[in-house]
């Protein structure tokens, strides 16, 4: 399957790996958001999953160690946040800047002497007979865990929160604190909550750059990262399956714009670079000035039982 | 008037304590990456190191890593002139003119500048011929490559780039006609997530060898994980990657220019010069070729660089012609420095254009 001398499979099979940080953090940040929270710290949280990911895959020399550390990490830290503005009712945008802040300096300082160490690489599971389809298989189905689980992970959020009673408490906490409150649901719970998950799936996200994508630490490594898993939440409209098609598209223009100049394509280079970044503007401004208004009611506004 | 004597006496002690204890010569270091990058940064850092010990406490060092360009690095280079730096070394091509609107500003500091072209009275510039390096990989790629298909991933579309590039493309296709360089730049020096997509971008295309013009071992990491793609070290040995895919190296040793430098300013002789050094001087020198490259290959790579080390060879020998078909060098003749300094062209055979 070669199109314009780029080969489909290949190019699918690398979009997906190089999605995928985003994707988890961007399928944890809709999940705080549903719940009536922006926490715009997840670069600071998968930047620490990825410093904490590292330096406990590299110690015991067992990926997924590193993965389940960096989720306690993501998760650990974004306490911090929930603490912050469920309880002592700071500001969620300024605290959330802040969370970003301190997730790049303290992962710089904590990461030092990682720096230029190789680490354990996961595997390649091949799952039977899925992978052998001709085409699909290696398209598909030969991933690393961690790509299976990112889309699990999507799969279950999306079933969650459309089909469950626990889905649709936390909607309704997101849409309308006051009236769930009055209902007799804890809103600051659920939400504390709701972030703690978000901060553990930007951690597994953050983790996957520095253990599968790259797989080396050095600080700054998730690049903006997290801004664009901010962007796709709004992209996709708060909707768990449109939370991956952004995260693909963003990951497949990423990887086709590398293979485009590789086979050179006399396209100019910085049109080329610029190009994920400049189709997230569009679609966002396309998706406010045309697009239904979905976000939830009560996105970003602070809540207190006395009021 | 205890008191007054107590406190000249502390004075004093202070002092003298800071005559005893100060460095003749204070010596600062702007990195463009971490010292952790294994590669470019990594050998600035080694000879600031080779500095530090060569002279000890007669000379004091001071660097700071990961400075952006523009803003950022003059900051940093003013803020190490005022906290007494003698002598700045300014190791990246972006840090031009930074440089030298610092050195109008502390006409007494002595700057250094790598990679640069522009000199002024207390500027001078400093850089290795790194391209007669990329001559040896091109050779070895050449001959090693199966699929005929070689990935370059680029920095900056800047000369110094540019003329890797083309050395490395001129030795790969005398040995191998029917050779392809697909190349890709990421207008960064060191970020490993780019150059590991740009890497995986590359062997997704066919690329069985991979040059890399960036500061990190993440495509070092990238051909391993591949597995049949070979690379070459990057201004650092990047051993680690020893001996597959890693097969070879370019390795920068700047600890000897540094102590000479160092000692100018101590001495007294410093002058503003621009030196441009390969692997005769010991600039560049070429990290062992490991057994994965076959024993005759070996043999040429190695012979290559004793040629080129002893002056009878150069690898901008004509003729050579531009991308454009135009002539460059007639037969025999070899490139003079100012054109290869300025060299924003691809030699022919080349497809695709240099950005502008």
């Amino acid at each position: 399957m070669v199109i314009f001398g780029i080969d489909l499979v290949l190019l699918i099979s690398a979009l997906m790996i190089s999605a995928t940080p985003v994707l988890l953090a961007a399928v944890g940040e809709a999940v705080v958001e549903k719940s009536g929270v922006l926490n715009l710290g997840v670069e600071g949280m998968m930047i620490t999953g990825a410093v904490i990911g590292f330096i406990f895959a590299v110690n015991t020399q067992i990926p997924i160690y590193g993965f389940i550390c960096a989720a306690i990490a993501g998760a650990l830290l974004s306490v911090l946040f929930a603490v912050l503005t469920q309880y002592i009712m700071s500001n969620q945008v300024a605290t959330g800047l802040g969370l970003t802040m301190v997730g790049l300096g303290l992962s710089a300082l904590i990461g030092k002497p990682y720096e230029g160490i190789k680490s354990p690489t996961l595997s390649k599971i091949e799952i039977p007979i899925l992978s052998d389809i001709p085409i699909l298989g290696p398209m598909i189905f030969s991933h690393d865990a961690i790509v299976y689980f990112s889309v699990i992970l999507v799969a279950t959020v999306a079933y969650v929160i459309n089909r469950t009673h626990v889905g649709l408490v936390l909607r309704a906490v997101g849409e309308n604190q006051e009236a769930a409150h009055a209902l007799g649901y804890k809103v600051v719970r659920i939400r504390f909550l709701a972030i703690m998950f978000g901060g553990a799936a930007a951690g597994i996200g953050g983790a996957y750059i520095s253990l599968a994508r790259v797989p080396q630490w050095t600080e700054g490594m998730t690049a903006g990262a997290g801004w664009i898993a901010l962007a796709i939440v709004v992209f996709a409209s708060w909707k768990p399956w449109r939370v991956l098609l952004g995260a693909y598209l963003f990951g497949g223009i990423t990887v086709l714009q590398l293979n485009l100049q590789a086979i050179g394509v006399a396209i100019p280079v910085e049109i080329l670079s610029m190009s994920p970044y400049l189709v997230t503007i569009v679609v966002l401004v396309g998706i406010s000035l045309f697009g239904h208004h979905t976000a939830p009611g009560s996105l970003a506004r602070p809540f207190h039982a006395s009021q | 008037m205890k008191f007054k004597s107590v406190l000249s006496g502390v004075l004093l002690a202070f002092g003298f304590g800071t005559v005893a204890f100060a460095a003749d010569v204070k010596v600062g270091f702007v990195y463009v990456g971490p010292v952790g990058d294994y590669g470019w940064t990594y050998e600035h850092n080694e000879g600031r190191l080779a500095v530090e010990e060569h002279f000890g406490d007669r000379v004091e060092t001071i660097y700071q890593e990961s400075v952006a360009y523009g803003a950022d690095a003059e900051r940093v280079i003013n803020t190490m002139a005022m906290q007494g730096a003698d002598l700045i070394f300014t190791t990246s091509f972006g840090y031009m003119d930074p440089t030298l609107s610092a050195a109008k500003k502390f006409p007494n500091v002595k700057f250094e500048h790598a990679t640069g072209f522009k000199l002024a009275d207390n500027v001078s510039t400093y850089s290795g011929r790194f391209y007669e390096g990329r001559a040896i990989q091109g050779h070895i790629a050449g001959k090693m490559t199966k699929t005929n298909k070689i990935g370059y991933i680029g920095s900056y579309p800047i000369p110094e780039v540019v003329r890797g590039i083309n050395s490395a493309y001129l030795h790969a296709k005398k040995v191998n006609p029917d050779v392809e360089f697909n190349i890709i730049w990421i207008y960064t020096w060191f970020d490993p997530a780019k150059e590991a997509d740009a890497a995986k971008a590359l062997i997704d295309q066919g690329a069985d060898v991979i040059l890399q013009h960036t500061d990190s071992t993440a495509p070092q990491a990238a051909a391993q994980q591949a597995g049949n793609v070979i690379s070459f070290g990057q201004a650092s040995d990047m051993a680690d990657y020893k001996p597959f895919p890693r097969v070879s190296s370019i390795i920068d040793d700047w600890a000897p220019y540094y102590i000479a430098r160092t000692q100018a300013v101590l001495d007294g002789t410093w002058e503003s010069t621009a030196t441009w050094d390969g692997i005769g001087p010991g600039m560049v020198s070429i990290g062992e070729i490991t057994d994965a490259v076959p024993a005759d290959v070996k043999a040429e790579a190695l012979a290559m660089r004793d040629a080129i080390a002893d002056g009878s060879y150069h690898p901008f020998t004509g003729p050579i012609k531009k991308q454009d078909g135009s002539d460059w060098l007639a037969a025999g003749e070899t490139a003079d420095d100012g054109t290869l300094l300025g060299m924003k062209f691809y030699v022919e055979g080349i497809t695709g254009k240099i950005p502008e």
